[in-house]
């Protein structure tokens, strides 16, 4: 038992660094898809913005695709309740998210006006809405989602896919939205070689900035005031499980309870705005990789933001509580979570050094002229 | 109880979103690995023409890759979005070789190709080099982890159901990936690719020398691409033998069904060549048999059978009866976990627990008390896939094999002799070859996937059972996004690859003018 219950909570901490990869490295990614139509004003200038993420993004997203295969390893009961519940979302999700690939290696193959705007919207829509979906599926999470078992351990989702555009999930979607943009807008500033696309790029990073310490702001007093779930009866934790023999009731009200009970928690939020100010006064400075950096630190914070508060949970159950997902009962097995572990201490270092090799080698600025070189965007 | 319509629908996406995916994976893996020849060939010649060469077919790549990647994206959430007890059921181990895929293969192969792509002018010939051999280790790594969970899907090895969870869990990391069913499948197709992008190259090379146009560029592709095919094709032929000799044993359904074998036979047992199944009447209409090929065929002797499909249904009636208790257990075990002797029956009966959720289709409300012998018969011939259907992808694929190693030893004959200039017919007829090995990989996964039914793990989980409990509305909307979404796609795709073709090669004095007019910080590169 001491052994899985380790591995759980490793395990659970290893969800949030997957998070917050994706957040910081497809989400920047995304940011500049998103702000692509307004830095860039003419074909030139957003090759440029194109070309800073363009040998990159590629790697970047295969966070979100890790995302997802450690999810369904990892924690399989998570995967399939919450891929199926939340189905409508995750299709437009998922429609958005195969566009990007095309926008990015077919944009430049032809040279016309009205091509090349058609992949500009369309690397807009998937970086705004993968984005803005992600952000409301933490939303969603984070309030509860109607789902139960059967005996069987089969789950039925019982809400509407209206009910998932609740205002809370859209607030934490635009959240996400702009912390996205917001480091998007940091990483054209890092590669610009063009004056007017940095300028722009300025503007959009300190709005974003801003936008999100006000909504997070916003979020943090709702959900002060937001029900929570609290764990009444269980097999111990750390012992093999379903969720079909727990108690769990909704609390008024309860959603920050770990904060009271662990006063220390106030700290990630606190982080989460320092580094925000942080990277905007970085990038008043012209700090633009400090600005990023702090733009990780965000991430960091803001998921763990969202954990803390919803630990032991990992997706409770609205209508049926006592069904609700916790890190006890959805996770694999000891044996998968250690071979689990194994492959990501091993690999994780090896992927953190070859992809930090990557940016070193495609370091410097981007400007109009290096665009016309065949191998770009 | 889960709809029929929702599992047909959720069938119909998952095998066209696979097939459509797997239209670009042959051509990445095998183009992959011809680039890092074509480079290599580059690096120790120094010869300019070889970096022209590789940068072409680099840009064909390049498209092809995109709609692969994008494509992949839609598997990696389907079987969590459409397939939610099958996610739950087996996550324990599918789900962890999905992810090993993405930690070993999937990151290096993306990440390395923007270097592949960007790299040229910012890294040394022989790190560039080094870049896409990483790019082809990568893609075909990928395909080797995913094979792996498909062959646990065909012959699900290295898992133990816990009724506890009431899952299969993880029992043996080394049996799930030492799979024997997974070294011959993995190897199959990783050559089924290599064949591809041989034909690929072939077949655009073979455009170029009738129009007599980048000659240069056309021969030495040609000439490299058919030496890879003839090897390609032969390893094809030899490991899909091995391949139908190891499935054939772990999956006796498939075999009977690819052989359309309804009665017992005595050794040395008849090939059908041609013929023509009728499932409801579990026989052959029309037959064209070889005595004695089939006992050689499959188990590589004289003397050797395997059982027929109505040897298989009797077996399949007394494993469902064996397994209705073994899935009575289950359920008890789900409202009390505790339930010792729930326990001990689950134990006595688990081996044929999925016979007994093959049967639970036919039961009303799931209430197995219910089931007559009727329901047993039915199940029965449930166990069988549809015949006609293996039969003849099966025979589509293997002729499409034999005609392709024809081609490439003509090919090879002709370059090698430096008469395929000459070769107008051979080249025009090149040309068509082009569709033939995409048409052999998508009846090869028609065999692999549809011959495994009604399971989704073989003799664990059945189909029907696997699927989401979404309502027919959320299928269609979802089936119907993915027609148009993947028809546009397609379009798009194919006016840009026949654009990149038409377009042809760079010639070495546009390169030239090029890199003074407009890349004046570009070193030139050196001859």
């Amino acid at each position: 038992m001491d052994i899985y219950f380790y591995l759980i909570i490793i395990w659970w901490l290893l969800l949030g660094v997957l998070l917050m990869g994706l957040g910081a490295m497809v989400g920047t990614d995304m940011g500049v898809g998103t702000i692509l139509r307004y830095v860039g004003r003419t074909d030139a200038e957003r090759r440029v913005a194109i070309n800073i993420v363009g040998p990159h993004w590629d790697g970047n997203q295969v966070w979100f695709i890790l995302g997802g295969g450690a999810i369904f390893a990892a924690w399989p009961l998570v995967y399939a309740t919450a891929f199926s519940g939340f189905y409508i979302v995750m299709l437009v999700l998922l429609w958005s998210m195969i566009v990007r690939p095309l926008g990015f290696e077919y944009r430049s193959q032809i040279k016309s006006d009205a091509w090349r705007n058609v992949w500009d919207w369309s690397l807009f829509v998937s970086g705004f809405i993968p984005m803005l979906v992600f952000g409301a599926a933490v939303g969603n999470v984070l309030i509860g989602v109607p789902f139960h078992f059967d005996d069987r351990m089969v789950s039925y989702y019982t809400g509407s896919f209206i009910g998932l555009f609740n205002p809370y999930a859209i607030l934490c979607g635009v959240v996400s939205v702009s912390l996205a943009t917001h480091m998007g807008a940091c990483m054209v500033l890092i590669g610009s070689g063009e004056q007017q696309i940095s300028q722009r790029a300025k503007k959009v990073a300190v709005f974003s900035g801003i936008l999100a310490l006000v909504l997070l702001t916003i979020g943090g007093i709702w959900s002060a005031n937001l029900h929570g779930f609290n764990l009444v009866e269980s097999p111990a934790p750390g012992v093999p499980q379903t969720p079909l023999h727990q108690t769990v009731t909704v609390e008024a009200g309860g959603l920050l309870k770990n904060y009271r009970q662990y006063p220390v928690l106030w700290v990630l939020p606190a982080l989460a705005y320092v580094s925000l100010i942080a990277g905007i006064l970085a990038i008043r400075a012209e700090r633009a990789v400090f600005a990023w950096w702090s733009g990780v630190i965000t991430w960091i914070a803001v998921i763990g933001m969202v954990g803390a508060a919803m630990f032991p949970f990992v997706m409770p159950s609205i209508s049926n509580p006592s069904h609700s997902l916790t890190v006890w009962n959805s996770g694999a097995s000891t044996l998968t979570m250690s071979w689990m572990l194994g492959f990501t201490a091993l690999f994780m270092p090896i992927i953190v050094s070859y992809t930090s090799w990557a940016f070193y080698i495609m370091r410097g600025k981007v400007n109009t002229q290096t665009v016309e070189s065949e191998e770009s965007y | 109880m889960v709809s029929e319509t929702v599992v047909d629908l959720s069938r119909w996406q998952f095998a066209a979103t696979a097939l459509y995916h797997f239209l670009f994976v042959p051509l990445t893996l095998g183009l992959s690995v011809l680039l890092a020849v074509m480079e290599t060939v580059y690096v120790v010649t120094g010869r300019e023409i070889y970096k022209r060469i590789t940068k072409f077919w680099l840009r064909l790549f390049m498209i092809n890759f995109a709609l692969g990647v994008a494509t992949g994206i839609t598997m990696e959430l389907q079987f969590g979005m459409n397939w939610s007890y099958y996610s739950s059921f087996v996550g324990d181990t599918f789900g962890t070789l999905l992810a090993v895929e993405g930690l070993m293969a999937f990151f290096m192969e993306s990440t390395f190709v923007g270097l592949m792509v960007f790299g040229w002018d910012r890294l040394s010939k022989g790190k560039h080099l080094v870049i896409t051999y990483l790019v082809a280790l990568g893609s075909n790594l990928s395909a080797l982890w995913i094979l792996v969970a498909n062959s646990f899907m065909q012959h699900p090895l290295g898992a133990e159901f816990n009724p506890v969870t009431m899952r299969m869990e993880l029992s043996s990391f080394h049996a799930l990936f030492f799979n024997p069913d997974a070294q011959a499948k993995f190897v199959h197709t990783v050559l089924a690719g290599y064949v591809t992008a041989a034909i690929f190259v072939c077949g655009i090379s073979a455009f170029y020398l009738l129009r007599r146009r980048h000659e240069d560029v056309a021969q030495r592709s040609f000439r490299i691409a058919a030496l890879f095919g003839v090897l390609g094709t032969a390893g094809v032929i030899t490991l899909g033998d091995a391949l139908g000799f190891i499935g054939g044993h772990a999956q006796p359904s498939k075999l009977a069904a690819m052989e359309a074998l309804w009665e017992p036979e005595k050794a040395p047992m008849a090939f059908n060549v041609v013929a023509l199944p009728s499932q409801e009447e579990e026989r052959n209409l029309f037959e064209v048999q070889l005595p004695g090929f089939l006992s050689i065929l499959v188990t590589h002797s004289l003397d050797g059978t395997v059982p027929s499909i109505s040897e298989i249904q009797e077996e399949a009636k007394m494993r469902i009866r064996n397994g209705i208790p073994a899935v009575q257990a289950m359920e008890r075990l789900g409202k009390d976990p505790t339930d010792q002797e729930a326990l001990d029956t689950f134990e006595a009966h688990k081996a044929d627990v999925g016979y007994g959720f093959l049967v639970q289709r036919y039961a009303p409300g799931g209430d197995l008390t219910q089931i007559t012998e009727t329901d047993i018969e039915l199940a029965a011939k449930d166990s069988i896939p549809e015949v006609w259907i293996i039969f003849w992808t099966f025979r589509i694929m293997v002729a499409l094999g034999l005609l392709m190693l024809g081609y490439f030893v003509v090919a090879i004959v002709l370059t090698l002799s430096n008469k395929l200039k000459q070769s107008r017919r051979f080249l025009r007829f090149s040309v068509w070859m082009i569709p033939v090995p995409f048409i052999a990989c998508e009846m090869g996964w028609i065999v692999a996937e549809m011959g495994r039914q009604p399971w989704t793990v073989y003799e664990i989980l059945p189909t029907w059972l696997s699927v989401s409990t979404h309502s027919v509305t959320y299928m269609v909307v979802s089936l119907t996004g993915f027609v148009l979404l993947y028809t546009t796609f397609a379009i798009v795709e194919m006016y840009l690859m026949i654009r990149s073709i038409k377009k042809g090669p760079e010639e070495p004095d546009e390169i030239e003018l090029k890199q003074r007019g407009q890349l004046p910080q570009t070193q030139p590169a050196t001859a």
